[in-house]
């Protein structure tokens, strides 16, 4: 069969997405806090719970959460996954550890890049501090962050960590 | 509940990684046209089309429902379609009973499907958050953490994910319409299969398919004058929660626990691991499978890797789990749900072929989606309730 006969069995169609995003009013003070080196979030006035980042309301209370508090960037890896396959939309390339972080203080654990260690040697349970990019490059991002690391800590009990996983 | 609902009709494709053989039309045809033939039925028959997919960006192509709306009959009747991320073949096919519970109509056609290799998953699910890195690779990348969880609470044995994808694949070489087949599968080649998301393995993951599943669905009388014996839809549920909040357990959640126990209650089982005779559930990555023995009530918190190690989930065990080789060997993300309460309707009516539990009567067919946070299920029987 020539060429041109052939079936047409598929074509490429490339999408690309742009779009605004509306961060709200509790993410907005959450993105500023990034912007000065501070990690903010709020707690709830019912139960006590303090989300980092902040959601604006208590998901467990349904009541809003107007209450700040600043936390420090120390924190505990509750749990990791290594990462050992590439794709286009990762930011960095495999391998390496990405890590849910429960900071001291707050009760809502988030996903970050464990850096400045083997990737195969992140613990549950291991404790770790946020690592700032230069001042002047701060911006209201979590970006800000650029990835946590192990401080010289002895690792936090299972007991301590296990309501967050 | 009102009117019985019956599954008269059952229609997979073959699932495969690149159906280029057929367009997304043609694909859903092939579904149809079996599920048509098994209930002895044609378009004219049919009052209402519900149909569910995963989420647009899978395949890169919005809305497809638009277009699709003649391929599925659905010219001149009410259409639907219903979006609950991977779950979604499940709600589908539960939206669609309730039509006939509800008495609104005596047949309705049900479908679900996925064309993965028109665009890429993990690009799709690798979600570019404004204002954070883009750290969570896939599905994996998320499910993982969960998994290392989940082992470290139990202590279960760490084959246990093991031993489940390698029931799971030899389940899938009975099964005509499956993706993956590896006719040599041993413990061994699983074992020393590469790690993709530490502790998942590549032959403990799921596949990405094209495939298709369709359902016809009939009130008392339509069903009664099926050629094939329907499968009576004994009970349905669903349940839902945020994917984050505070002390939210993430291995065993809520809104499953709560769906199980909403759908045991309806159903009158007391007992499930006793009354249900088999279970199709999702299990997209092998630890899930010990995950969801808890959470679905089968086994006490803890304990679900038991059933694994003990071969309770084995064709053979006490309580088959993935007969049909599961989502581990054929994933149409949007029909992987619906393709789980299907086999759960074809075991109990007696036509699933070589993987057949014998004697089957009862079935659990279960969905998730999200961040293990969206639940369908549903018991079906051979008997009339």
């Amino acid at each position: 069969m020539s060429e041109s006969l052939k079936p047409v069995t598929a074509i490429k169609a490339p999408v690309h997405l742009e779009f605004s995003y509306t961060a709200g009013r509790a993410s907005t003070r959450f993105l500023r806090g990034m912007a000065q080196g501070k990690i903010l979030g709020q707690r709830c006035p019912e139960c006590g719970k303090v989300y980092v980042p902040p959601r604006g309301s208590c998901t467990i209370c349904a009541v809003p959460t107007d209450v700040e508090v600043e936390v420090t960037g120390k924190g505990t890896v509750t749990t990791f996954c290594i990462v050992r396959i590439p794709s286009d939309s990762l930011s960095i390339d495999p391998p390496f550890t990405c890590a849910h972080i429960l900071l001291d203080g707050a009760d809502l654990p988030f996903f970050a890049l464990i850096q400045e260690c083997p990737f195969d040697e992140v613990r549950m349970g291991m404790r770790v501090e946020a690592v700032w990019v230069p001042k002047e490059e701060l911006g209201p991002t979590f970006e800000s962050i650029k990835y946590f690391r192990p401080i010289d800590e002895p690792d936090a009990s299972f007991e301590s960590y296990k309501e967050h996983l | 509940m009102g009117e019985h609902c019956a599954i008269v009709g059952v229609g997979q494709t073959k699932h495969d990684t690149l159906r280029v053989d057929v367009s997304m039309p043609g694909l859903i045809r092939e579904a149809v046209t079996k599920a048509f033939d098994d209930a002895g039925v044609s378009w004219g028959d049919i009052d209402a089309v519900v149909l569910g997919k995963a989420p647009d960006m899978f395949e890169g192509t919005m809305m497809p429902e638009l277009f699709l709306a003649d391929a599925l009959g659905a010219v001149g009747k009410p259409m639907l379609r219903v979006h609950t991320a991977g779950s979604v073949g499940g709600s589908t096919a539960i939206v669609a009973a309730s039509l006939i519970q509800a008495g609104i109509h005596k047949r309705v056609l049900t479908v679900a499907y996925e064309k993965q290799s028109e665009s890429n998953a993990m690009w799709a699910l690798t979600v570019r958050i404004p204002f954070q890195q883009a750290i969570v690779a896939g599905a994996g990348g998320y499910f993982a953490p969960l998994i290392r969880a989940y082992m470290a609470r139990t202590n279960a044995p760490d084959d246990t994910g093991i031993r489940v994808a390698l029931k799971d694949r030899l389940n899938a070489l009975k099964n005509p319409t499956s993706h993956l087949t590896f006719p040599d599968v041993s413990y061994e080649m699983v074992r020393d299969s590469p790690m993709l998301w530490d502790p998942i393995r590549y032959l403990e993951t799921c596949p990405s398919s094209d495939g298709a599943c369709a359902m016809v669905l009939a009130a008392e009388d339509a069903a009664k004058t099926s050629p094939n014996p329907p499968a009576w839809v004994h009970a349905t549920a669903m349940r839902s929660e945020p994917t984050m909040f505070p002390g939210r357990d993430q291995v065993n959640p809520q809104a499953g626990r709560d769906c199980a126990a909403a759908l045991y209650k309806t159903a009158g089982i007391k007992n499930p691991r006793k009354e249900l005779d088999c279970a199709e559930i999702y299990v997209p990555f092998s630890w899930f499978e010990p995950m969801w023995m808890e959470n679905l009530g089968f086994a006490p918190a803890g304990e679900g890797w038991k059933m694994t190690q003990e071969g309770a989930t084995a064709l053979d065990g006490d309580l088959p789990v993935n007969a049909s080789g599961g989502v581990l060997s054929s994933n149409p993300i949007g029909a992987s749900g619906m393709i789980r309460f299907a086999e759960s309707a074809l075991q109990v009516r007696g036509l699933a072929g070589e993987h057949q539990v014998p004697g089957a009567k009862k079935a659990l067919g279960h969905a998730y989606g999200g961040g293990s946070q969206f639940f369908a299920m549903w018991v079906v029987g051979s008997e009339q309730p």
